[in-house]
Protein backbone atom coordinates (compact mmCIF):
# COMPACT_ATOMS: atom_id res chain seq x y z
CA UNK A 1 0.00 0.00 0.00
CA UNK A 2 1.37 3.54 -1.17
CA UNK A 3 0.84 6.78 0.75
CA UNK A 4 -2.18 7.36 -1.27
CA UNK A 5 -4.14 4.51 -0.63
CA UNK A 6 -3.52 4.82 3.24
CA UNK A 7 -5.44 8.66 3.09
CA UNK A 8 -8.08 6.68 0.38
CA UNK A 9 -9.08 3.97 3.53
CA UNK A 10 -9.04 7.25 5.79
CA UNK A 11 -11.32 9.19 3.72
CA UNK A 12 -13.85 6.16 3.19
CA UNK A 13 -13.82 5.16 6.92
CA UNK A 14 -14.95 8.94 7.43
CA UNK A 15 -17.68 8.55 4.86
CA UNK A 16 -18.66 5.74 5.82
CA UNK A 17 -19.24 6.95 9.31
CA UNK A 18 -20.41 10.40 8.39
CA UNK A 19 -22.85 8.61 6.54
CA UNK A 20 -24.19 5.87 9.05
CA UNK A 21 -24.53 8.99 11.36
CA UNK A 22 -26.69 11.13 9.39
CA UNK A 23 -29.46 8.25 9.48
CA UNK A 24 -28.54 7.78 13.27
CA UNK A 25 -28.15 10.54 14.51
CA UNK A 26 -31.19 11.43 17.08
CA UNK A 27 -30.72 15.51 16.22
CA UNK A 28 -31.81 16.54 13.03
CA UNK A 29 -28.94 19.54 13.19
CA UNK A 30 -26.47 16.92 13.35
CA UNK A 31 -27.74 14.49 10.66
CA UNK A 32 -27.31 17.31 8.37
CA UNK A 33 -23.60 18.53 9.39
CA UNK A 34 -22.46 14.82 9.52
CA UNK A 35 -24.13 14.89 5.95
CA UNK A 36 -21.40 17.63 5.32
CA UNK A 37 -19.22 15.81 6.66
CA UNK A 38 -20.01 13.02 4.15
CA UNK A 39 -19.56 15.58 1.05
CA UNK A 40 -16.60 17.00 2.31
CA UNK A 41 -14.57 13.88 2.70
CA UNK A 42 -15.99 12.48 -0.61
CA UNK A 43 -14.94 15.68 -2.39
CA UNK A 44 -11.46 14.12 -0.56
CA UNK A 45 -11.64 10.76 -2.57
CA UNK A 46 -12.35 12.35 -5.65
CA UNK A 47 -10.16 14.87 -5.77
CA UNK A 48 -7.73 11.20 -5.30
CA UNK A 49 -9.30 9.90 -8.47
CA UNK A 50 -7.85 13.39 -10.07
CA UNK A 51 -11.04 14.42 -10.80
CA UNK A 52 -10.04 18.02 -8.71
CA UNK A 53 -12.97 20.20 -11.08
CA UNK A 54 -15.69 17.77 -9.78
CA UNK A 55 -14.18 17.80 -6.31
CA UNK A 56 -14.10 21.70 -5.85
CA UNK A 57 -17.60 22.08 -7.43
CA UNK A 58 -19.61 19.60 -5.17
CA UNK A 59 -17.57 21.47 -2.20
CA UNK A 60 -18.76 24.95 -3.67
CA UNK A 61 -22.24 23.78 -4.51
CA UNK A 62 -23.10 21.09 -2.27
CA UNK A 63 -21.21 21.76 0.89
CA UNK A 64 -21.42 25.95 0.24
CA UNK A 65 -25.07 26.62 -0.83
CA UNK A 66 -26.82 23.36 -1.03
CA UNK A 67 -26.65 22.31 2.63
CA UNK A 68 -26.36 25.72 4.27
CA UNK A 69 -30.18 26.51 3.03
CA UNK A 70 -31.01 22.94 4.33
CA UNK A 71 -29.66 23.30 7.71
CA UNK A 72 -31.35 26.54 7.69
CA UNK A 73 -34.23 25.12 7.04
CA UNK A 74 -33.63 22.21 9.63
CA UNK A 75 -32.76 25.00 12.52
CA UNK A 76 -36.19 26.78 12.31
CA UNK A 77 -37.73 23.51 12.39
CA UNK A 78 -39.35 22.30 15.99
CA UNK A 79 -39.18 18.51 15.29
CA UNK A 80 -40.44 16.12 17.99
CA UNK A 81 -38.20 13.45 17.72
CA UNK A 82 -40.66 10.81 19.46
CA UNK A 83 -43.79 12.11 17.38
CA UNK A 84 -41.90 10.97 14.44
CA UNK A 85 -40.58 7.60 16.10
CA UNK A 86 -44.62 6.21 16.82
CA UNK A 87 -45.67 4.50 13.48
CA UNK A 88 -42.06 2.99 13.72
CA UNK A 89 -43.34 -0.92 14.31
CA UNK A 90 -46.68 -0.60 12.02
CA UNK A 91 -44.59 0.54 9.05
CA UNK A 92 -41.63 -2.17 9.87
CA UNK A 93 -43.18 -5.12 8.01
CA UNK A 94 -43.59 -2.87 4.18
CA UNK A 95 -40.47 -0.76 4.94
CA UNK A 96 -38.38 -3.59 5.70
CA UNK A 97 -38.58 -6.15 2.29
CA UNK A 98 -38.36 -2.69 -0.02
CA UNK A 99 -35.86 -2.29 1.87
CA UNK A 100 -34.18 -5.18 1.53
CA UNK A 101 -35.16 -5.27 -2.22
CA UNK A 102 -33.85 -1.91 -2.85
CA UNK A 103 -30.56 -2.98 -1.38
CA UNK A 104 -30.42 -6.31 -3.48
CA UNK A 105 -31.20 -4.40 -6.59
CA UNK A 106 -28.07 -1.81 -5.92
CA UNK A 107 -25.92 -4.83 -5.00
CA UNK A 108 -26.73 -6.02 -8.18
CA UNK A 109 -25.80 -2.63 -9.90
CA UNK A 110 -22.72 -1.43 -7.92
CA UNK A 111 -20.88 -5.10 -7.30
CA UNK A 112 -17.82 -6.00 -8.50
CA UNK A 113 -19.24 -7.20 -11.86
CA UNK A 114 -19.70 -4.13 -13.04
CA UNK A 115 -17.73 -1.77 -11.46
CA UNK A 116 -14.96 -3.81 -9.68
CA UNK A 117 -11.50 -3.04 -9.95
CA UNK A 118 -10.50 -5.18 -12.99
CA UNK A 119 -13.61 -3.33 -14.49
CA UNK A 120 -13.04 0.38 -13.57
CA UNK A 121 -9.55 0.87 -12.96
CA UNK A 122 -8.27 3.38 -11.31
CA UNK A 123 -6.93 6.17 -13.89
CA UNK A 124 -3.79 6.46 -15.28
CA UNK A 125 -1.61 9.77 -13.78
CA UNK A 126 -1.53 12.39 -16.33
CA UNK A 127 1.21 14.43 -17.26
CA UNK A 128 1.96 17.66 -15.03
CA UNK A 129 0.84 20.16 -17.74
CA UNK A 130 -2.72 18.37 -17.51
CA UNK A 131 -5.47 20.59 -16.78
CA UNK A 132 -8.68 18.50 -15.76
CA UNK A 133 -11.31 21.89 -15.62
CA UNK A 134 -10.05 23.13 -19.03
CA UNK A 135 -10.53 19.24 -20.46
CA UNK A 136 -14.32 18.97 -19.01
CA UNK A 137 -15.14 22.45 -20.42
CA UNK A 138 -13.78 21.49 -23.87
CA UNK A 139 -15.71 18.29 -23.66
CA UNK A 140 -18.87 19.97 -22.14
CA UNK A 141 -19.22 22.73 -24.96
CA UNK A 142 -17.82 20.83 -27.80
CA UNK A 143 -19.32 16.94 -27.66
CA UNK A 144 -22.12 17.24 -24.98
CA UNK A 145 -22.91 20.69 -26.05
CA UNK A 146 -26.61 20.18 -26.60
CA UNK A 147 -27.94 18.07 -23.71
CA UNK A 148 -25.69 20.43 -20.96
CA UNK A 149 -27.96 23.38 -22.83
CA UNK A 150 -31.23 21.01 -22.36
CA UNK A 151 -30.42 20.18 -19.39
CA UNK A 152 -29.54 24.26 -18.23
CA UNK A 153 -32.91 25.11 -19.85
CA UNK A 154 -34.39 22.26 -17.55
CA UNK A 155 -33.14 23.50 -14.49
CA UNK A 156 -34.18 27.46 -15.70
CA UNK A 157 -37.74 26.33 -16.23
CA UNK A 158 -37.62 24.53 -12.62
CA UNK A 159 -36.16 27.42 -10.39
CA UNK A 160 -38.85 29.82 -12.64
CA UNK A 161 -41.52 27.42 -11.96
CA UNK A 162 -40.61 26.97 -7.97
CA UNK A 163 -40.98 31.09 -7.88
CA UNK A 164 -44.15 30.96 -9.51
CA UNK A 165 -45.36 28.30 -7.53
CA UNK A 166 -44.92 30.02 -4.52
CA UNK A 167 -45.41 33.53 -5.01
CA UNK A 168 -48.64 34.60 -3.57
CA UNK A 169 -49.42 38.06 -4.40
CA UNK A 170 -50.86 38.96 -1.10
CA UNK A 171 -53.51 42.50 -1.73
CA UNK A 172 -53.34 43.60 1.80
CA UNK A 173 -48.95 43.59 2.19
CA UNK A 174 -47.48 46.64 2.83
CA UNK A 175 -44.22 46.76 1.08
CA UNK A 176 -41.77 50.16 -0.46
CA UNK A 177 -40.97 50.33 -3.57
CA UNK A 178 -37.10 52.31 -3.64
CA UNK A 179 -38.11 53.70 -6.47
CA UNK A 180 -40.12 55.94 -5.52
CA UNK A 181 -38.34 56.52 -2.61
CA UNK A 182 -35.26 58.07 -4.41
CA UNK A 183 -37.45 60.01 -6.65
CA UNK A 184 -38.76 62.22 -3.27
CA UNK A 185 -38.13 65.52 -3.51
CA UNK A 186 -37.45 67.77 -0.58
CA UNK A 187 -41.21 69.79 -1.42
CA UNK A 188 -42.88 66.85 -1.28
CA UNK A 189 -41.92 66.24 2.23
CA UNK A 190 -41.09 69.58 3.69
CA UNK A 191 -43.44 72.39 4.13
CA UNK A 192 -41.19 76.03 4.67
CA UNK A 193 -43.71 78.13 6.98
CA UNK A 194 -42.32 81.79 7.32
CA UNK A 195 -42.70 82.84 10.70
CA UNK A 196 -41.10 85.87 11.36
CA UNK A 197 -39.93 87.63 14.75
CA UNK A 198 -42.17 88.47 17.29
CA UNK A 199 -42.05 92.04 18.02
CA UNK A 200 -43.40 91.35 21.64
CA UNK A 201 -40.70 90.03 23.12
CA UNK A 202 -39.56 93.79 25.13
CA UNK A 203 -43.28 93.18 26.69
CA UNK A 204 -43.09 90.05 27.87
CA UNK A 205 -39.19 90.37 29.18
CA UNK A 206 -41.06 93.78 31.04
CA UNK A 207 -43.80 91.59 32.77
CA UNK A 208 -40.50 88.71 33.67
CA UNK A 209 -39.26 91.65 35.02
CA UNK A 210 -42.00 92.75 37.27
CA UNK A 211 -42.56 89.21 38.55
CA UNK A 212 -38.95 88.81 39.59
CA UNK A 213 -39.62 92.04 41.67
CA UNK B 1 21.24 24.66 3.71
CA UNK B 2 18.09 23.60 2.03
CA UNK B 3 20.01 20.52 0.42
CA UNK B 4 21.59 19.84 3.71
CA UNK B 5 18.23 19.96 5.79
CA UNK B 6 17.13 17.44 2.63
CA UNK B 7 19.34 15.28 3.16
CA UNK B 8 18.52 15.12 6.96
CA UNK B 9 14.95 14.80 7.34
CA UNK B 10 14.61 12.07 4.21
CA UNK B 11 11.32 11.38 3.37
CA UNK B 12 9.87 13.81 5.88
CA UNK B 13 11.31 16.64 4.37
CA UNK B 14 8.45 18.10 1.54
CA UNK B 15 6.48 17.26 5.06
CA UNK B 16 8.31 19.63 6.95
CA UNK B 17 8.84 22.56 3.84
CA UNK B 18 5.29 22.86 2.91
CA UNK B 19 4.96 23.30 7.11
CA UNK B 20 7.37 25.70 7.13
CA UNK B 21 5.75 27.47 3.52
CA UNK B 22 2.29 27.64 5.60
CA UNK B 23 3.65 29.52 9.06
CA UNK B 24 5.39 31.83 6.79
CA UNK B 25 1.88 32.50 5.11
CA UNK B 26 -0.10 32.14 8.54
CA UNK B 27 2.42 33.88 10.97
CA UNK B 28 2.40 37.64 8.29
CA UNK B 29 -1.49 37.03 8.29
CA UNK B 30 -1.51 37.06 12.10
CA UNK B 31 0.32 39.61 12.38
CA UNK B 32 -1.68 42.15 9.55
CA UNK B 33 -4.99 40.95 11.20
CA UNK B 34 -3.45 42.28 14.59
CA UNK B 35 -2.28 45.72 13.33
CA UNK B 36 -5.52 45.75 10.85
CA UNK B 37 -7.46 46.34 13.76
CA UNK B 38 -5.12 49.24 15.02
CA UNK B 39 -5.55 50.73 11.99
CA UNK B 40 -8.91 50.37 11.82
CA UNK B 41 -9.52 52.08 14.96
CA UNK B 42 -7.10 54.71 14.15
CA UNK B 43 -8.31 55.66 10.88
CA UNK B 44 -11.95 56.01 12.03
CA UNK B 45 -10.65 57.94 15.04
CA UNK B 46 -9.16 60.15 12.94
CA UNK B 47 -12.44 60.27 10.56
CA UNK B 48 -14.70 61.15 13.64
CA UNK B 49 -11.41 63.70 14.79
CA UNK B 50 -10.58 61.50 17.81
CA UNK B 51 -7.37 60.30 18.38
CA UNK B 52 -8.09 56.69 18.69
CA UNK B 53 -5.58 54.35 20.53
CA UNK B 54 -2.83 56.32 21.77
CA UNK B 55 -1.59 54.92 25.66
CA UNK B 56 -0.51 51.07 25.04
CA UNK B 57 3.21 51.81 23.07
CA UNK B 58 4.44 54.60 21.11
CA UNK B 59 1.40 55.61 18.61
CA UNK B 60 -0.47 52.88 20.54
CA UNK B 61 1.21 50.37 18.36
CA UNK B 62 1.35 47.99 21.06
CA UNK B 63 -2.55 47.54 21.55
CA UNK B 64 -3.52 45.25 19.62
CA UNK B 65 -0.87 42.96 21.72
CA UNK B 66 -2.73 43.91 24.63
CA UNK B 67 -6.02 43.34 23.51
CA UNK B 68 -5.01 39.81 22.43
CA UNK B 69 -3.14 39.38 25.90
CA UNK B 70 -6.50 40.31 27.89
CA UNK B 71 -8.87 38.26 25.53
CA UNK B 72 -6.43 35.11 25.97
CA UNK B 73 -6.59 35.21 29.62
CA UNK B 74 -10.25 35.39 29.88
CA UNK B 75 -12.46 32.76 30.39
CA UNK B 76 -14.55 30.90 27.90
CA UNK B 77 -18.20 30.66 29.17
CA UNK B 78 -20.08 28.36 27.58
CA UNK B 79 -23.76 28.35 28.13
CA UNK B 80 -25.22 25.86 30.32
CA UNK B 81 -28.36 25.09 27.41
CA UNK B 82 -25.84 25.15 24.59
CA UNK B 83 -24.76 22.41 22.51
CA UNK B 84 -21.09 22.11 23.80
CA UNK B 85 -19.40 20.07 20.50
CA UNK B 86 -20.82 22.57 18.28
CA UNK B 87 -20.54 25.94 20.16
CA UNK B 88 -16.62 25.23 20.83
CA UNK B 89 -16.62 23.86 16.84
CA UNK B 90 -17.98 27.00 15.56
CA UNK B 91 -14.78 29.13 15.59
CA UNK B 92 -12.80 26.63 14.20
CA UNK B 93 -14.75 26.39 11.37
CA UNK B 94 -15.06 30.42 10.97
CA UNK B 95 -11.15 30.41 10.98
CA UNK B 96 -10.01 27.51 9.04
CA UNK B 97 -11.30 28.20 5.96
CA UNK B 98 -10.20 31.70 6.06
CA UNK B 99 -6.86 30.71 6.47
CA UNK B 100 -6.80 27.68 4.23
CA UNK B 101 -8.20 29.74 1.66
CA UNK B 102 -4.93 31.30 1.26
CA UNK B 103 -3.11 28.07 -0.23
CA UNK B 104 -3.62 29.26 -3.67
CA UNK B 105 -3.04 32.90 -3.63
CA UNK B 106 -0.16 34.08 -5.87
CA UNK B 107 2.23 36.92 -3.56
CA UNK B 108 4.73 37.56 -6.59
CA UNK B 109 5.65 35.19 -9.29
CA UNK B 110 5.68 31.23 -8.20
CA UNK B 111 5.68 32.58 -4.77
CA UNK B 112 2.47 30.27 -3.95
CA UNK B 113 1.90 27.59 -2.01
CA UNK B 114 -0.30 25.71 -3.97
CA UNK B 115 -0.19 26.33 -7.74
CA UNK B 116 -3.48 24.16 -8.54
CA UNK B 117 -5.00 25.46 -12.23
CA UNK B 118 -8.76 25.59 -10.67
CA UNK B 119 -7.52 28.17 -7.94
CA UNK B 120 -10.51 30.39 -8.34
CA UNK B 121 -12.90 27.75 -7.96
CA UNK B 122 -11.14 26.40 -4.63
CA UNK B 123 -11.19 29.71 -3.19
CA UNK B 124 -14.96 30.44 -3.75
CA UNK B 125 -15.56 26.84 -2.26
CA UNK B 126 -13.57 27.91 0.65
CA UNK B 127 -15.01 31.26 0.84
CA UNK B 128 -18.64 29.52 0.87
CA UNK B 129 -17.65 27.40 3.55
CA UNK B 130 -16.91 30.10 5.82
CA UNK B 131 -20.59 30.28 6.66
CA UNK B 132 -20.68 27.18 8.27
CA UNK B 133 -18.89 28.87 11.22
CA UNK B 134 -21.37 31.59 11.44
CA UNK B 135 -24.46 29.42 11.74
CA UNK B 136 -23.11 26.64 13.91
CA UNK B 137 -22.09 29.49 16.37
CA UNK B 138 -25.51 30.75 15.63
CA UNK B 139 -27.51 28.21 16.40
CA UNK B 140 -25.47 25.92 19.03
CA UNK B 141 -25.53 29.09 21.74
CA UNK B 142 -29.32 28.55 22.39
CA UNK B 143 -29.77 31.97 22.21
CA UNK B 144 -32.36 34.19 19.95
CA UNK B 145 -30.01 36.99 19.40
CA UNK B 146 -27.57 34.44 18.30
CA UNK B 147 -29.77 32.45 16.17
CA UNK B 148 -31.30 35.51 14.26
CA UNK B 149 -28.02 37.10 13.57
CA UNK B 150 -26.19 33.82 12.16
CA UNK B 151 -29.22 33.21 9.81
CA UNK B 152 -29.33 36.75 8.69
CA UNK B 153 -25.64 36.24 8.04
CA UNK B 154 -26.07 32.90 6.04
CA UNK B 155 -28.83 34.12 3.75
CA UNK B 156 -26.86 37.56 2.95
CA UNK B 157 -23.95 35.05 2.53
CA UNK B 158 -25.65 32.78 -0.08
CA UNK B 159 -27.19 36.09 -2.21
CA UNK B 160 -23.95 38.06 -2.42
CA UNK B 161 -21.88 34.88 -3.20
CA UNK B 162 -23.86 34.38 -6.68
CA UNK B 163 -23.05 38.02 -7.42
CA UNK B 164 -19.57 37.71 -6.40
CA UNK B 165 -19.42 34.31 -8.50
CA UNK B 166 -20.91 35.96 -11.65
CA UNK B 167 -18.44 38.85 -11.52
CA UNK B 168 -15.48 36.50 -11.48
CA UNK B 169 -16.97 34.91 -14.40
CA UNK B 170 -16.26 37.79 -16.15
CA UNK B 171 -12.33 38.09 -14.66
CA UNK B 172 -11.81 33.90 -16.38
CA UNK B 173 -13.39 34.77 -19.15
CA UNK B 174 -10.88 37.67 -19.65
CA UNK B 175 -7.74 35.69 -18.73
CA UNK B 176 -8.99 32.59 -20.01
CA UNK B 177 -7.90 30.15 -16.55
CA UNK B 178 -8.98 29.70 -13.36
CA UNK B 179 -5.36 29.52 -12.17
CA UNK B 180 -4.75 32.39 -9.78
CA UNK B 181 -1.24 33.18 -10.93
CA UNK B 182 -2.16 33.29 -14.90
CA UNK B 183 -4.85 35.47 -13.97
CA UNK B 184 -1.89 37.79 -12.74
CA UNK B 185 0.21 37.58 -15.73
CA UNK B 186 -2.60 38.36 -18.34
CA UNK B 187 -3.14 41.65 -16.69
CA UNK B 188 0.68 43.07 -17.52
CA UNK B 189 1.90 46.26 -18.79
CA UNK B 190 0.24 49.04 -16.64
CA UNK B 191 -2.38 49.78 -14.72
CA UNK B 192 -4.59 50.27 -18.58
CA UNK B 193 -4.17 46.43 -18.75
CA UNK B 194 -5.49 45.15 -15.16
CA UNK B 195 -9.38 44.14 -15.30
CA UNK B 196 -10.76 47.63 -13.50
CA UNK B 197 -10.89 48.80 -16.54
CA UNK B 198 -12.79 46.38 -18.93
CA UNK B 199 -14.82 45.19 -16.48
CA UNK B 200 -15.17 48.37 -14.34
CA UNK B 201 -18.90 46.95 -13.24
CA UNK B 202 -18.05 43.67 -11.85
CA UNK B 203 -15.26 45.04 -10.33
CA UNK B 204 -17.59 47.72 -8.16
CA UNK B 205 -19.95 44.92 -7.53
CA UNK B 206 -17.38 42.02 -6.30
CA UNK B 207 -15.91 45.03 -4.32
CA UNK B 208 -19.43 45.78 -2.66
CA UNK B 209 -19.97 41.81 -2.52
CA UNK B 210 -16.91 41.30 -1.11
CA UNK B 211 -17.97 43.74 1.52
CA UNK B 212 -21.08 42.08 2.47
CA UNK B 213 -19.68 38.88 2.37
CA UNK B 214 -17.17 39.72 5.42
CA UNK B 215 -20.21 41.35 7.23
CA UNK B 216 -18.87 44.46 7.36
CA UNK B 217 -20.39 47.37 7.75
CA UNK B 218 -22.44 48.88 6.24
CA UNK B 219 -23.66 44.62 5.62
CA UNK B 220 -22.77 44.10 9.13
CA UNK B 221 -26.74 43.51 10.05
CA UNK B 222 -25.61 39.67 11.18
CA UNK B 223 -24.13 41.52 14.42
CA UNK B 224 -26.24 44.61 14.34
CA UNK B 225 -25.62 45.94 17.66
CA UNK B 226 -29.01 47.88 17.78
CA UNK B 227 -30.98 44.93 17.31
CA UNK B 228 -29.60 41.92 17.78
CA UNK B 229 -26.99 42.48 20.59
CA UNK B 230 -23.86 41.33 18.72
CA UNK B 231 -25.32 38.68 16.43
CA UNK B 232 -24.21 34.98 16.11
CA UNK B 233 -21.51 35.29 18.92
CA UNK B 234 -23.34 37.10 21.51
CA UNK B 235 -22.74 34.66 23.43
CA UNK B 236 -19.21 33.70 23.02
CA UNK B 237 -16.15 35.18 25.36
CA UNK B 238 -12.30 35.08 26.03
CA UNK B 239 -10.34 33.59 22.68
CA UNK B 240 -13.13 31.63 21.45
CA UNK B 241 -14.71 35.54 20.86
CA UNK B 242 -11.22 36.24 19.25
CA UNK B 243 -10.90 33.81 17.20
CA UNK B 244 -14.41 34.84 15.54
CA UNK B 245 -12.96 38.14 15.29
CA UNK B 246 -9.43 36.69 13.71
CA UNK B 247 -11.74 34.96 11.39
CA UNK B 248 -13.04 38.21 10.12
CA UNK B 249 -10.28 39.97 9.26
CA UNK B 250 -8.32 37.25 7.89
CA UNK B 251 -11.57 37.23 5.48
CA UNK B 252 -10.73 40.96 5.10
CA UNK B 253 -7.59 40.62 3.83
CA UNK B 254 -8.12 37.83 1.85
CA UNK B 255 -11.26 39.12 -0.42
CA UNK B 256 -8.91 42.88 -0.58
CA UNK B 257 -6.28 40.38 -1.99
CA UNK B 258 -8.22 38.43 -4.37
CA UNK B 259 -9.91 42.12 -5.54
CA UNK B 260 -6.46 43.36 -6.00
CA UNK B 261 -5.08 39.87 -7.70
CA UNK B 262 -8.13 39.97 -10.69
CA UNK B 263 -8.99 43.91 -10.90
CA UNK B 264 -5.81 45.34 -10.01
CA UNK B 265 -3.03 42.99 -11.64
CA UNK B 266 -2.21 41.38 -8.51
CA UNK B 267 1.97 41.80 -8.15
CA UNK B 268 2.36 44.28 -11.74
CA UNK B 269 3.52 47.45 -10.96
CA UNK B 270 1.45 50.58 -11.89
CA UNK B 271 3.74 51.15 -15.29
CA UNK B 272 6.25 48.81 -16.68
CA UNK B 273 8.78 51.36 -16.58
CA UNK B 274 12.08 52.26 -14.54
CA UNK B 275 11.26 53.65 -11.20
CA UNK B 276 7.96 51.58 -10.39
CA UNK B 277 9.07 48.00 -11.75
CA UNK B 278 12.25 47.97 -9.43
CA UNK B 279 9.88 48.06 -6.45
CA UNK B 280 9.38 44.19 -5.71
CA UNK B 281 6.15 42.68 -6.78
CA UNK B 282 5.23 41.45 -3.24
CA UNK B 283 5.50 45.28 -2.22
CA UNK B 284 2.83 46.10 -5.03
CA UNK B 285 0.59 43.85 -4.22
CA UNK B 286 0.61 45.10 -0.46
CA UNK B 287 0.10 48.76 -1.37
CA UNK B 288 -3.10 47.82 -3.63
CA UNK B 289 -4.40 45.17 -0.56
CA UNK B 290 -3.77 48.15 2.19
CA UNK B 291 -5.53 50.50 0.04
CA UNK B 292 -8.89 48.34 -0.60
CA UNK B 293 -8.71 47.51 3.10
CA UNK B 294 -8.61 51.47 3.36
CA UNK B 295 -11.71 51.30 1.41
CA UNK B 296 -13.58 49.01 4.25
CA UNK B 297 -12.10 51.19 7.27
CA UNK B 298 -13.39 54.08 5.03
CA UNK B 299 -16.83 52.43 4.30
CA UNK B 300 -17.31 51.48 7.62
CA UNK B 301 -16.83 55.61 9.27
CA UNK B 302 -19.31 56.57 6.50
CA UNK B 303 -22.22 54.40 5.75
CA UNK B 304 -25.39 53.81 7.82
CA UNK B 305 -26.30 50.00 8.34
CA UNK B 306 -28.71 49.15 5.74
CA UNK B 307 -32.51 48.01 6.20
CA UNK B 308 -32.04 44.20 5.62
CA UNK B 309 -34.71 43.77 2.91
CA UNK B 310 -32.52 46.42 0.69
CA UNK B 311 -29.69 44.47 1.18
CA UNK B 312 -31.43 41.69 0.02
CA UNK B 313 -32.91 44.08 -2.69
CA UNK B 314 -29.67 45.04 -4.12
CA UNK B 315 -27.86 41.33 -4.44
CA UNK B 316 -30.44 39.91 -6.11
CA UNK B 317 -32.23 42.68 -7.94
CA UNK B 318 -29.36 45.01 -8.45
CA UNK B 319 -26.07 43.02 -9.13
CA UNK B 320 -26.95 39.68 -10.47
CA UNK B 321 -29.03 41.57 -13.43
CA UNK B 322 -25.65 43.80 -13.58
CA UNK B 323 -23.23 41.15 -13.67
CA UNK B 324 -25.16 39.54 -15.83
CA UNK B 325 -25.34 41.37 -18.58
CA UNK B 326 -21.98 42.63 -18.24
CA UNK B 327 -21.05 38.53 -18.82
CA UNK B 328 -23.03 38.78 -22.06
CA UNK B 329 -21.39 42.54 -22.92
CA UNK B 330 -18.27 40.99 -22.59
CA UNK B 331 -18.80 38.10 -24.46
CA UNK B 332 -20.47 39.51 -27.17
CA UNK B 333 -17.49 42.19 -27.46
CA UNK B 334 -15.00 39.00 -27.71
CA UNK B 335 -16.10 38.25 -30.47
CA UNK B 336 -15.57 41.56 -32.54
CA UNK B 337 -12.60 43.59 -33.15
CA UNK B 338 -12.31 45.08 -29.85
CA UNK B 339 -11.53 42.06 -28.52
CA UNK B 340 -8.08 43.45 -27.35
CA UNK B 341 -9.73 45.32 -25.15
CA UNK B 342 -10.26 42.20 -22.98
CA UNK B 343 -7.00 40.12 -23.04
Amino acid sequence: MNFNDYVFYVLAAILLFAGLRVITSRNPVHAALHLVLAFFTAAGIWLLLEAEFLAIALVLVYVGAVMVLFLFVVMMLDINLDKLREGFWEALPIALPVGILMTLEMVMILGSKHFGVDRVAAPTPHPAGYSNTAELGRQLYTDYLLPFELASVVLLVAIVAAIALTLRDRKDSKFIDPAEQVKVKRADRIRMVSMPADVEIPAAAETEGKDKA
Amino acid sequence: MIAFMQNLLGPAWPVVWTLVKIIAIVAPIMGAVAYLTLAERKVIGFMQVRMGPNRVGYFGLLQPIADGLKLLMKEIIIPSAANKTLFLLGPVLAIAPALAAWAVVPFDVDMILADIDAGLLYILAMTSVAVYGVIIAGWASNSKYAFLGSLRSAAQIVSYEIAMGFALVGVLMCAGSLNLGKIVVAQAGGFWQWYWLPLFPLFIVYFISAVAETNRAPFDVAEGESEIVAGFHVEYSGMAFAVFFLAEYANMILVCMLAAIMFLGGWQPLLDVAPFNMIPGFLWLIIKVALLLFFFLWFRATFPRYRYDQIMRLGWKVFIPITLVWIIVVGGLMQTPLAYLFH
